[in-house]
This record gives C-alpha cells, structure tokens and sequence, in this order.
C-alpha cells in the first residue's frame, strides 16, 4: 500500500528537487554562460542565450595586474595553508592523543575565537602592521589567515584522530617510540586523506577571505582585492567580470566537489561527520 | 635528616612534574600562541583605544575620555540602526538558509537518477568567492537593465524593479542566503543520511506514514544538526562583509550597514579610531552574547567528539 503511495509520490518530489538543485546552480551557470559573449551581447535586451561564444575576455584577463595579485593569493594560501598544518598537528595531538590537562578548555577556547567578529579588532591589527611595516605585504596577510584558520584546522585534525584506534597507541607505546616518531611516522600517515581536506578547507577559506586583504593591504594584494576594482567600471565590464569571476572560482569549485566528503566535518568543527 | 632529604626529593619532583607538564605542552603552545597573540590582544588594545578620543583628521592629540565613546555610541542614531540591520540580516539568513538547505536536503536524501550531480550543483555556490558573486549578482543578476532578474520581472509584467536601491537589504539577504543555504544543505544532509534506516523501515513496517515518520522521528533526529548549522550560520553571517561593501556600500543612507561595515566605516572612512574601537567593543560584546549560549546548546554535539 505505501509503496504505491511512494510511486506516485516520488517523480514530483525528484521533479522538485532538480528544479531546486537548477535554481541553486542557475546564478553560476548565467556566469559562465556571461563570460563567453561579447559585452554587446552581455547587456543585451532581452537577455541572450544563443549567441557566438568568444574567449575573448579570457585572454584579455592577463592584460592588466590579473597575474601580480593571483601570484599573491596563491603564495598566501599556500604558505598560509602550509604552517597552518605544520602547527595544528602538534597541537591535535597535545589535546587528543596525550591529551594536556584541561584539553576541553583549550579546545573551547579555539571554538570561542571564531565566534569574535574581526572588526572589532581591526584597528590595533592594521596600526601594529604599520608599525611593523607590514601594510601592503603578503607577509601580514600569511600571519592573519594562519591564525585565522588554526582553530578550525586543530578542531578537524582532532575529530580524524579521534577515530584512530586505541590499539595503535599501545603499540606504539609498547615499541618505545618517541612522541615526534610517534606523531610523524605513525599518525600522520593513519589520517593522510583527513590532514588533506583540512588543508583544502584552509585554502578555501583563505583564498576567498576579504575584509583583512581590503583593509591592510592594496597593491600587493589577492585577488578578492582585483575585483574589486571592477566595481568602478559599472555595466561596461559584465562579461569581463564574469569571464575573471568564473576563473578564479575554478580552483576553489573544484577542490570544494573533490573534498564534499569530508567537507561537512570541517565546516561544523569535526562535530557532524 | 631524613626529612629534609624527603622534603628535597619531593621538591626535585615536583620541579620534573613541571618539566614534564611543559614538555605535555610543548607540541600545543607555538598553536596557542599565536592565536592568542594575533587574534585575542588585538580586542585588549581595542580596549584600551576605546577608551580615548582619537581621531587621525583632528589635530589633537590623543586623550582618555574614559566611556565618552561608549555614551555617545548609544545616542549616535546610525550606530543604533546598524545593530537592529545586523539583527534583521542576520536572523532573515540563517532562516531562510535552514528552511532552503533543509528542503533541499529533504529532496536529495532520496534515491533518484543522477542524485550525485544534484548535489553537487546544488553546493557549488557555497564554494564561490563571495567578493566575485556579489560583483557578478549586481552586474548580472540584480541590475534593473541588464540583469536576469529585471528581464524576469519585467516578463511576469511586475516591471523592472532596481532591486539594489529599492530593496537594499533583500538583496543581500538573498545573495547572502543563496550562499549560506548550499552550507545549511550540506549539514543537514548529512543529519538526514545518519537518520538510521532501521528505524524508518520499522516505522513502515508499523504503517506510519512519511509525514508522521518526519516529524515524530527525523525532527527529533535533526534538531542538534539544524541548531548548528544555526550557530555557524549565525556566527560567519554576523561579519558578512564582502556582499555588503560590493552591493550597497552599507547604503543607501544606511540601510544595509550592519556592526562590522559601521566599524570598518568609522575606522577607514571617518578615521576615528576610538569611536570605531567602541563600536568593535560593543560588537564583539554582542556576537558574543548571541553564540556563546547558542555553543552552550550545541555543545553536547562538540563534547560527544562528533556524530556519525
């Protein structure tokens, strides 16, 4: 009986589902689609949707500083990403594998740092970078994402070694082996994919992040700060934009559908999995 | 003599139980360390600037004025008006986020052809620059001559609307939420598949109906996963920036600016830094009244080491 309820069912609820999934996805695909016409044809009333595509605008992309400010987020997302690791693993372990006193407190400190809204501490930030010269350089925005991210990064590593089973340690304290052999040769490899999207989440965050890149930095800056710029050129530039958007986009994109399974525990914190 | 030598044997252990406490340590501090430094003393300075008439265009020097800019914070109508915006932006995201992942979840947790693909379109726009949306939402999306969505109105014959100056803050409720709700999907999604298939076959099999099974069994199931993806909704939308300073510019008169535009304004615009510490102070006061009970509530999840 319920399955013929769920027969009849079922078709319209997929039906509605896709038409939901195509809305969600429809702002993107405009995008692109925008990225490859002329911009007569970008502005054209009523809109196109059949016209000849050009890859104009992606090669007019390299024109100007496009290939300066992508140097600077891929230096600070990588660097960035990279001591965020090089820190958080050490400091995963110290709350989980031999576990400091007061670990939980810890812990809830590094949760309760991502609830404080940055703004509020903007202006010491940007005045003790100009103190330090470090306004307009890749090196403040390294120091910033990296703390920025380490809590996030500590919360993920310790939800995938967590997982590792009891066992392991035993046996490892029963061969003697050092902590750093201990955390290097035996952790590490065990939760390989987890250190992996947590690093990719990290990327993500960093190379999208803008309000610290717009505040402290201009010239020497990433390439939230370059679009920008595109704002004072109004509706002259749609398919350009669209064109610059969906490149920088990509890398982003597709790390995000590679790691999807893993994603959702880094974005609650390890809690869901 | 045998007292002393106990006493002094007791004191060179508890020296090495020291020792060996920082050596526990060691591995957390340099973490620790910077997180403090970087991102706990920049609110300890803001503090102390809060507490000071500073600002760079004016000659004078700094000077302590003690909760000045905290009083005149309550009487300055715009600071007054950024809170309730915040508020209302906020709360209408997270929401409408948690109503629309949730559906969408709903929809994908079934078996259907092409489900994957679904899915992963139906997340995409969380992974987008928000600087590189907004910028393409207004050129593309929201501009009353060329946009999308001003040919969609004018068709069903409502006109062209100049969704970013009529409606100023549905604009960046909806890019916003557009985001945050591929975000919301995610999690609940993943509620949704840890519901265990057990239980729902017994609850066929004991002739409850899809409704009933919903509400009775999967509400119950969902409601830690849709109270965090609540807090984190809350807490990342509560800074929401880029949309704001890309669509409106915190305009017009004001309209969309919300704690962290008002603070960047103050600071980088009016370059008063010691009414825009206040401003931080008070912001940071309020996001932390708003999460830290909201942590309270999910904690258990967090306590639990995560759930399958």
């Amino acid at each position: 009986m319920s399955r013929r309820h769920k027969s009849l069912l079922d078709p319209l609820l997929t039906v509605l589902t896709w038409a939901g999934t195509l809305v969600m996805f429809a702002p993107i695909a405009w995008m692109i689609l925008t990225s490859f016409k002329t911009e007569q044809d970008a502005v054209s009333y009523p809109p196109k949707f059949f016209f000849t595509p050009t890859l104009e605008h992606y090669r007019r992309i390299f024109e100007n500083d496009f290939a300066s400010f992508a140097t600077v987020s891929v230096l600070v997302t990588l660097v960035s990403t990279a001591i965020v690791m090089v820190l958080a693993v050490p400091a995963a372990y110290a709350l989980t594998v031999r576990p400091v006193p007061k670990w939980r407190d810890v812990l809830f400190f590094f949760i309760s740092t991502k609830m404080m809204p940055i703004a509020a501490g903007i202006v010491p930030i940007y005045l003790v970078a100009r103190a330090f010269d470090l306004l307009n350089t890749s090196t403040v925005l390294i120091i910033l994402y990296t703390s920025m991210n380490l809590p996030l990064a500590i919360w993920m590593i310790r939800s995938f070694m967590v997982e590792i089973p009891r066992d392991v340690f035993d046996a490892v304290a029963v061969d003697g082996a050092g902590r750093l052999r201990e955390m290097v040769q035996i952790i590490v490899p065990l939760i390989k994919p987890g250190l992996a999207s947590t690093a990719l989440l990290c990327a993500i965050f960093a190379w999208n992040e803008f309000f610290l890149a717009v505040n402290l930095t201009t010239t020497v800056s990433t390439l939230p700060v370059f679009l920008q710029k595109f704002l004072s050129f109004g509706q002259l530039y749609t398919a350009q934009v669209a064109a610059v958007a969906t490149l920088i986009n990509i890398p982003v994109v597709v790390a995000g559908w590679l790691a999807q399974k893993s994603l959702t525990r880094g974005l609650t914190f390890g809690a869901v999995k | 003599m045998t007292s002393t030598s106990l006493s002094s044997g007791t004191r060179t252990q508890t020296r090495s139980n020291i020792a060996k406490g920082w050596w526990d340590r060691l591995p957390l501090l340099p973490a620790l360390i910077l997180v403090l430094l970087v991102t706990q003393l920049p609110f300890v300075i803001t503090l102390y600037y809060s507490l000071q008439r500073w600002n760079l265009v004016s000659t004078n020097a700094p000077r302590f004025v003690w909760f000045r800019n905290f009083i005149n914070a309550a009487g300055d109508a715009v600071f007054l008006k950024a809170i309730a915006n915040t508020a209302i932006i906020t709360f209408s995201i997270v929401i409408a986020s948690i109503l629309i992942g949730g559906l969408l979840a709903a929809g994908l947790n079934r078996e259907f052809r092409g489900r994957t693909i679904a899915r992963t379109l139906a997340i995409t726009p969380f992974f987008i620059m928000p600087v590189a949306a907004a910028l393409f939402w207004k050129t593309g999306v929201y501009d009353p001559t060329f946009g999308i969505l001003g040919w969609i109105t004018d068709d069903i014959g409502i006109g062209r609307i100049n969704w970013i100056s009529q409606y100023p803050k549905l604009t960046i409720i909806i890019l916003t939420t557009w985001q945050w709700s591929a975000f919301s999907l995610l999690i609940l999604l993943a509620g949704m598949q840890s519901f265990p298939t057990e239980v729902a076959e017994a609850a066929q099999v004991d002739g409850a109906g899809r409704f009933y099974t919903f509400r009775r069994l999967m509400l119950p199931h969902l409601r830690p996963f849709i109270e965090l993806t609540g807090l984190l909704v809350a807490m990342y939308v509560l800074e929401n920036f880029a949309a704001i300073a890309i669509l409106t510019n915190g305009g017009p008169a004001y309209a969309t600016t919300n704690l962290s535009y008002y603070v960047y304004l103050e600071a980088f615009s009016a370059f008063d830094l010691g009414r825009a510490s206040a401003f931080g102070m008070i912001s940071l006061a309020l996001a932390m009244a708003l999460t830290i009970p909201m942590l309270r509530v999910v904690s258990g999840i967090f306590k639990e080491g995560g759930r399958a």
